[in-house]
């Protein structure tokens, strides 16, 4: 055992998984964590994203403990045609095994998902000869903040803080600068709603878009371009007033009820923020108390002063 | 495991073996969730975390056993446990955890 931690020893699944997290690629790391190959290790990648770039090097090598002869090969004989998976790394110990954690880590990815589950020796359902440890590493939620304003650099370090991958997009170029969002991982000079346009349909129940631009010029197109994708959060800065103003607009534009109520708007928790810092807080822990389910007060759904 | 891959790779740089100890399951209350990982380098050095604070002492001591040769394991660490009941969770969860060398 000593020496299979000897400096040296090479790594190709840990390398793979290194590769896969830097370039935020998604993917579920399987590892057997009782049974007689403790330690064997299987990764499993989605359909689609296989290719990517900087992590093709590492298939091929030598494999990990007690699994001689089968591993270290895309798609081992056993795993081959298996529905949705461009390929795998490593072995559990037998094809079968590998099979159905495949299987198994795939919908656990697709789910978002960590936890053990257990298994007969060559997979068998419902035995319990092998606990297996799988491992999801989703994508990174992503986070479009729409409107370079004062507001919008304390929100990208605070998404940044809890792992969004960040786009800033604003149609003025004089607004929209790196040197301004130096942590966002984009900034964009485009219309919010062509923005949607291209990247909407990738967006999921994890994802938020923020409207921070208080212009009904730039904020009705986004607001009606984000209804149209299946976005998780919409949040839509602004007074009171411009609220009420911006609905009228929207109905104006065609938003129906159902629309307007997915809206979080003024966004953020009714925590008294004044600061761009503190009004950023509220914002995502609003993102987080909807994603569980917690009872907290929003502005959106009470009335007093926005600030405190 | 994304935010400790800087030391790891520098620890392996210098030659340094490393053990990964990941949180597989939690019963109960606990701090953090299943995939939660720290990494202790031979040394004693340690990146990440597997608890607010409460085990990380302990895992520590499990991770240089590992890395001197002890064989990878499980460890379970809880408010009752009477294996471990010097340390524990002071919320009153259960954490498991798989402790290997990182040779992988």
């Amino acid at each position: 055992m000593a020496a299979d931690s000897a400096p040296g020893t090479t790594t190709p699944i840990f390398d793979t998984v290194a590769s896969l997290l830097r370039d935020e690629s998604a993917f579920a790391l399987a590892t057997v964590v009782e049974g007689p190959a403790a330690g064997a290790k299987l990764l499993v990648r989605p359909e689609g994203t296989q290719g990517t770039e900087g992590t093709q090097g590492t298939e091929g090598t030598e494999g990990t403990e007690g699994t001689e002869g089968t591993q270290g090969t895309e798609g081992t004989e056993g795993t081959e045609g298996t529905e949705g998976t461009q390929g795998t790394l490593g072995t559990l110990g037998n094809a079968g095994l590998d099979r159905v954690v495949e299987r198994d880590a795939l919908g656990e990815l697709a789910a978002g998902r960590s936890g053990v589950r257990h298994y007969g020796e060559h997979g068998e359902a419902r035995e319990d000869d092998v606990r297996v440890f799988i491992e999801s590493f989703a994508q990174p939620p992503r986070m479009l903040i729409f409107g370079a304003v004062d507001f919008t650099g304390a929100l990208v370090r605070i998404a940044k803080v809890l792992g969004y991958r960040v786009t800033v997009c604003d149609a003025r170029e004089v607004f929209a600068t790196r040197q301004r969002f130096p942590l966002a991982d984009d900034v964009v000079v485009d219309w919010p709603n062509r923005l949607l346009d291209q990247v909407g349909a990738e967006l999921g129940q994890r994802d938020a878009v923020c409207v921070l631009t208080h212009d009904n010029k730039f904020d009705v197109p986004a607001i009606v371009s984000a209804l149209a994708t299946e976005v998780g959060y919409i949040g839509v800065m602004g007074s009171r007033r411009t609220h009420e103003n911006r609905l009228v607009r929207l109905s104006e534009a065609g938003v129906d009820d159902a629309g307007l109520a997915r809206l979080r708007s003024p966004l953020g928790l009714d925590i008294g923020a004044r600061t761009p810092e503190e009004t950023a807080i509220s914002i995502v822990a609003e993102i987080i108390a909807l994603r569980t389910g917690r009872s907290v007060r929003a502005l959106s759904s009470s009335s007093g002063p926005i600030h405190g | 495991m994304r935010e400790i891959l800087d030391d790891i790779e520098r620890w392996r740089r210098l030659g340094r073996s490393v053990a990964l100890a990941r949180v597989i399951d939690l019963e109960g209350s606990g701090p953090r969730m299943p995939g939660a990982t720290m990494a202790v380098a031979d040394n004693g050095e340690v990146a990440g975390s597997v608890s607010g604070g409460c085990v990380e002492g302990a895992v520590v001591a499990e991770a240089l056993e590992v890395l001197d040769g002890g064989g990878r394991r499980l460890v379970s660490f809880g408010y009752s446990d009477d294996e471990a009941f010097a340390v524990g969770l002071t919320c009153g969860g259960t954490v498991h955890l798989f402790i290997e060398p990182l040779d992988w």
